[in-house]
């Protein structure tokens, strides 16, 4: 088992120095996530400018692995159309679930969560702040963004 | 007992103790490399592993003498019969009780307080009983008792606990009164280590009129316990946990109790007579053993027994006491580590949850089994105590008697090094 694999370096600085940690003031939409299994919690808090993501919070209270994945997330996507982040956010579930993915080039940091795959315990764990993403985005498209969703990894994730 | 030459070598000064090394190699699983390491298995409060008489056993029974029990009457049958019933009679002498038919064979713990819910709680609790329960409680001591509240309006209450992760016996009075009909607790707790004092404890129950029921799953692995003593009425562990298979445990209740009480489950097996109209029930224990069985689990069961009692549960218990002695000294000189439950050996198992104040649980237990070191990581069954704790989830070492000072130092060396690693 190469666990440098998973916990590589770029997973690891966003684990210590986690992005999108700064609460900001007016959002658009928000969800909350919760993998039962292991206790981790994220809390999404979304701003838009012209469909575009101005502005995320991302508050991850995790393992390393979720950590990181929701600073690399909030990295990522900032800045980003919305359906363009719904798109992308889709295919990084279908690469950690090891399904037939489309990704970008430009990938940022993602490419860095692909090692979690020959972990197969820890895939929810890296899927959490993505798959909270996609509801909270699901929610706000049909015109609930005032009412906060709360996905649990264990609903159709395994 | 297996014993090679270069093993008999006392690793303690103390010659009554236990040699972790001889009865290591006993148990063929442990000899393996794990990622490149040696194997150090500290999982044992979530299973044991098996020593190879037990392995030989299970072997042995489907190879010599399966077939169904309590039916047929060819020899095959009879041998079976024979070997399941006397695995009866061998659980009943281990745990100090003098009527095997008090001793009822099952699944496990779980399927033992859930018999216990559904039949006595069934026919007992009416609306505004209460049933007491401890905050440290697993859930299969703790969701029965949860459904049985609810489907019968009855209140659950429950005993809290000490900073130190022992039951607070403060307001027991006024928790235990004369509403209360069960008293359900763990004999030591899966999370915190804690042995509970049971039978005191029991004593004020019983002077209410409620029953008591004990989860012995942690407990009787590891010390000896005398249900003739204890003071319960109702006790259940799982064999799997002591060495035994899997899909293989006992309730034990008192025959008054167990006589009055309707199946839970009903079948093959569990009957007298049985008429399109009306059924009559078999004896206990039979009444409450539908279906066939786990016959070669049951059997292997008693080999399993036997390997404890060759070493004996005094001397058991005293190894876990020096383990957890040594493990809880050299743990606590971690920096930015918290150990949960007792800081005494002697009031404590060897089953030790710890958190690291920046390594996730899951991220230690995966960067422990890069070393070769096996832990347990989560909530350990116990949701409600976590949240107590103030913890979503805790990491957690749990030793037998196959582990020694040596296995303490490499999770230490591990967990050091793991600092290091994430750097946090």
């Amino acid at each position: 088992m190469l666990l440098d694999d998973m916990y590589r370096d770029v997973i690891l600085d966003h684990y210590r120095y986690p992005r999108g940690r700064k609460p900001i003031e007016k959002k658009d939409f928000s969800s909350i996530g919760h993998n039962p299994a292991c206790g981790d919690d994220i809390t999404i808090q979304i701003a838009l400018e012209n469909g575009n993501i101005s502005e995320i919070f991302a508050d991850c209270k995790g393992c390393a692995i979720s950590t990181a994945s929701g600073s690399i997330m909030a990295e990522y996507i900032k800045g980003k159309a919305v359906d363009e982040v719904k798109h992308i956010a889709q295919n990084v579930r279908q690469m950690l679930k090891g399904e037939p993915c489309e990704l970008p080039d430009d990938m940022g940091d993602i490419d860095a969560l692909e090692g979690v795959k020959n972990f197969p315990v820890r895939i929810k764990c890296a899927l959490l702040a993505w798959i909270t993403l996609i509801e909270g985005i699901g929610n706000y498209e049909s015109g609930h963004a005032d009412e906060i969703v709360v996905v649990s990894t264990e609903q159709g994730e395994d | 007992m297996h014993t090679r030459p270069e093993d008999i070598v006392i690793t303690s000064d103390n010659s009554s103790r236990l040699c972790a090394r001889t009865i290591k190699a006993d148990f063929p699983v442990l000899s393996q490399d794990i990622n490149g390491h040696k194997l150090v298995y500290l999982d044992n409060a979530a299973s044991s592993q098996k020593p190879q008489s037990v392995i030989d056993e299970l072997s042995r029974f489907y190879s010599e003498d399966n077939a169904n029990i309590h039916r047929g009457l060819h020899t095959l049958a009879e041998r079976s019969t024979n070997a399941y019933e006397s695995t009866r009679k061998r659980v009943a002498k281990f745990i100090g009780c003098q009527n095997p038919d008090e001793v009822i064979l099952n699944s496990g713990t779980t399927a033992g307080i859930n018999l216990i819910a559904y039949s006595w709680g069934e026919e007992h609790i009416n609306e505004g009983d209460e049933i007491v329960i401890t905050e440290m409680e697993h859930h299969a001591n703790l969701i029965p008792w949860v459904i049985l509240a609810k489907r019968k309006k009855a209140v659950l209450k429950r005993i809290p606990i000490t900073s130190d992760g022992r039951l607070n016996l403060d307001d027991i009075e006024n928790i235990i009164t004369d509403r209360t009909k069960i008293l359900a607790l763990s004999h030591m707790s899966n999370v915190l280590g804690t042995i509970n004092p049971v039978t005191e404890i029991a004593e004020i129950a019983h002077k209410h009129g409620a029953i008591v029921v004990a989860d012995g799953a942690q407990a009787v692995p590891h010390m000896p316990v005398d249900v003739s003593t204890l003071g319960v009425d109702f006790y259940t562990f799982s064999a799997h946990k002591m060495l035994g298979p899997t899909g293989v445990g006992v309730l034990w209740g008192k025959k008054e109790l167990l006589d009055k009480m309707q199946p839970f489950m009903t079948g093959g097996e569990m009957i007298r007579e049985v008429h399109f109209d009306k059924v009559t029930w078999a004896e206990i224990p039979h009444r409450f053993e539908p279906g066939t069985p786990n016959i070669a689990g049951v059997v292997g069961f008693a080999a399993a027994i036997d390997y404890l009692e060759n070493i004996g549960m005094d001397k058991i218990r005293q190894h876990e006491i020096e383990i957890t002695r040594y493990a809880l000294e050299k743990l606590s000189k971690i920096d930015k580590l918290d150990i949960q439950g007792p800081t005494e050996p002697d009031i404590r198992g060897a089953a030790i949850s710890f958190t690291d104040h920046n390594v996730h649980p899951h991220d230690i237990s995966t960067f422990l089994d890069s070393k070769g070191i096996a832990i347990r990581a989560g909530h350990h069954c116990a949701q409600p105590l976590l949240r107590i704790l103030g913890k979503v989830a805790t990491a957690r070492a749990s030793f037998y008697i196959y582990n020694d000072e040596a296995d303490v130092d490499a999770l230490v060396q591990a967990i050091i090094e793991m600092k290091k690693y994430f750097g946090v």
